[in-house]
């Protein structure tokens, strides 16, 4: 089946939803397992370390979490998907995986362009100012040097880190954790993005920010991109976002329009 | 709900084969080299922002500033003429305080060079996991900061080797290719602690040791006809050190009556450009291969 043929054909018939709805991300039936490091423990002192390293067995402080299991769904070009579920349910390991830094171990992530991840620690450079930081952001995301130039002072603007004082030439290190946030955010967003995944980004700012974020999101939705929202703010997915997953102990418990979704995990979280 | 089903509904497709269809690429794919070596090309202005950026980080916190890209050079190289040429008093090699220098100036490059590379990746994880951009860029920035660093150490060298009444000759010609092939060794040299030091963070412990090892291999310190001593096939193994290459090679341009182990001024060149190409294939290969791994865990 092809979708030209499907378009030109349906002339007569309008359509109440568009015929050719692009998938921009595919996860089939994903599995993540990553392993993690308890910390300090019994089993860490020097003596024990070499003989671990004699013996080549791996420490004992390591932990393995099986933090997705079997997640599948499609997403199309210009939705945006928030995604819900309590802690530790698997929402920032699935978006890591779908960003290609989390190795499936199972099924697999298919993706369209490189998705990039927004996460609220995505540190830059902390001893260069703001401006220097938005130039190295830009270049990073592959922009050419004149269009950087061009858009420094807007997404300075944007992020609204200048509204008290001239803090876009102080260095990072000097800036609230709202400030370093919504920074972040800003550059980030100035590109258009195949498909973008904001991890709890849109919480740090304040009230006015986030007006401004959401607004933005919907804007790069319409680029013909692809957003997916982590958010314990049920507020800023159902302004933004027509769909939601519901994650609950790494499987999908729900995946519809956001309303539904939503009542259904308020009833779940209310009645536990 | 008709999302989640395997089969998409609309077109009968299993979710491989929609994938395959809209021409999807499996997440965190590791595009081929020359894909690769494109997009790196593509993010020239990003590496060289980012090397600038961290040089002028490197001493943001210093009173002085910039003006220790100078100093540490000076310092280190006084330091080191205080115990070798004043107190041990090294006396056979003739203007030793500018032989001195040379070599650890040559030296600093290689070993700053390693040291910041061992960490280019496990420093960055949050620069690698927000953005997307050829790993790659991060180890050749920190080469690129260095050979900056170097280029500013050979200013106070010029200045000491003319000071200490070496005569400006055309033999100094030689002094920025030889500069060049050690920077296209040195980052494939980066390039790979950068990818062994992604993984095995131990490695940021025992790298000050190989490096110190191979100073005095490399004979920065005092005459490399001690090496002479040797028994042949190490004293063979070292003529082929690519330090000691580099160093011997700017010791040629500058001084005149410098101690040099290698006679041939060919083997020389012939040596510094084979390490430079190799290496830094063979770093970028390397470097490459582990393209997908680097930011997970």
């Amino acid at each position: 089946m092809d979708d030209r043929y499907e378009t030109s054909n349906d002339v007569t018939v309008t359509l109440p939803r568009i015929v050719e709805r692009i998938p921009t991300v595919v996860v089939d039936d994903a599995h993540v397992i990553y392993r993690v490091h308890k910390g300090a423990g019994g089993g860490n002192t020097p003596v024990a370390a070499l003989r671990r390293l004699v013996k080549r067995s791996s420490a004992p402080n390591i932990q393995e979490v099986h933090a997705v299991k079997g997640v599948s769904f499609t997403a199309y070009r210009g939705e945006a998907i928030g995604l819900i579920g309590s802690n530790g349910s698997g929402k920032s390991t699935l978006l890591r995986t779908i960003a290609g830094l989390l190795p499936v171990n199972r099924g697999a992530v298919y993706t369209q362009g490189q998705p990039s991840l927004l996460g609220v620690n995505a540190a830059l450079l902390n001893d260069l100012s703001g401006e220097r930081n938005v130039t190295l952001g830009c270049l990073a995301m592959g922009m050419q040097p004149d269009d950087v130039a061009r858009m420094t002072p807007e997404i300075i603007e944007f992020s609204g880190i200048n509204q008290r004082g001239d803090f876009a030439s102080l260095p990072m290190r000097t800036y609230s954790s709202g400030m370093a946030a919504r920074l972040r955010f800003s550059i980030a967003a100035a590109k258009k993005h195949d498909v973008l995944l904001i991890d709890e980004a849109l919480a740090t700012g304040d009230k006015g920010f986030r007006k401004r974020s959401e607004q933005r999101v919907r804007e790069l939705r319409e680029g013909a991109g692809t957003v997916f929202l982590v958010s314990h703010q049920l507020s800023s997915v159902r302004d933004t976002c027509e769909r939601t997953i519901w994650l609950e102990s790494g499987v999908i418990r729900m995946d519809g329009p956001t309303d539904e979704v939503i009542r259904a995990y308020e009833a779940f979280a209310n009645g536990k | 709900m008709a999302t989640t089903a395997l089969v998409d509904p609309e077109t009968g497709l299993t979710q491989a084969q929609l994938a395959a269809r809209h021409g999807l690429r499996v997440a965190g794919e590791r595009p081929s080299l020359t894909e690769y070596s494109r997009r790196l090309w593509a993010y020239r202005h990003f590496t060289a922002a980012y090397a600038n950026a961290k040089l002028v980080a490197s001493y943001s916190n210093a009173k002085l500033g910039q003006i220790w890209q100078v100093l540490t050079p000076l310092t280190n190289a006084a330091v080191y003429y205080l115990i070798f040429g004043v107190v041990l008093g090294q006396n056979t090699i003739p203007n030793f305080i500018a032989y001195l220098t040379t070599g650890l100036f040559i030296f600093n490059f290689t070993q700053s060079a390693v040291l910041a590379g061992t960490q280019s990746i496990s420093g960055n994880l949050g620069l690698i996991r927000a953005l997307h951009f050829p790993r790659a860029c991060l180890p050749l920035a920190a080469t690129l900061t260095q050979f900056q660093q170097l280029l500013a150490s050979m200013i106070v060298l010029v200045g000491i080797v003319l000071v200490t009444g070496e005569p400006l000759t055309l033999a100094w010609l030689m002094l920025p290719p030889a500069l060049l092939l050690q920077a296209f060794f040195n980052a494939g040299v980066v390039m790979v602690v950068a990818r062994m030091g992604s993984k095995a963070s131990d490695l940021k412990q025992v790298m000050p040791f190989i490096l110190r090892t191979w100073m005095y291999g490399s004979g920065v310190l005092y005459s490399v006809k001690l090496f002479d001593r040797l028994p042949e096939w190490a004293s063979t193994l070292i003529q082929f050190n690519p330090i000691l290459v580099y160093i011997e090679l700017a010791r040629y341009a500058l001084l005149e009556q410098a101690p040099l182990l290698n006679e041939s001024l060919t083997q020389l060149w012939l040596v510094a450009a084979g390490w430079a190409v190799l290496g830094g294939i063979a770093g970028y290969v390397y470097f490459w291969r582990g393209e997908q791994e680097y930011g997970r865990g």
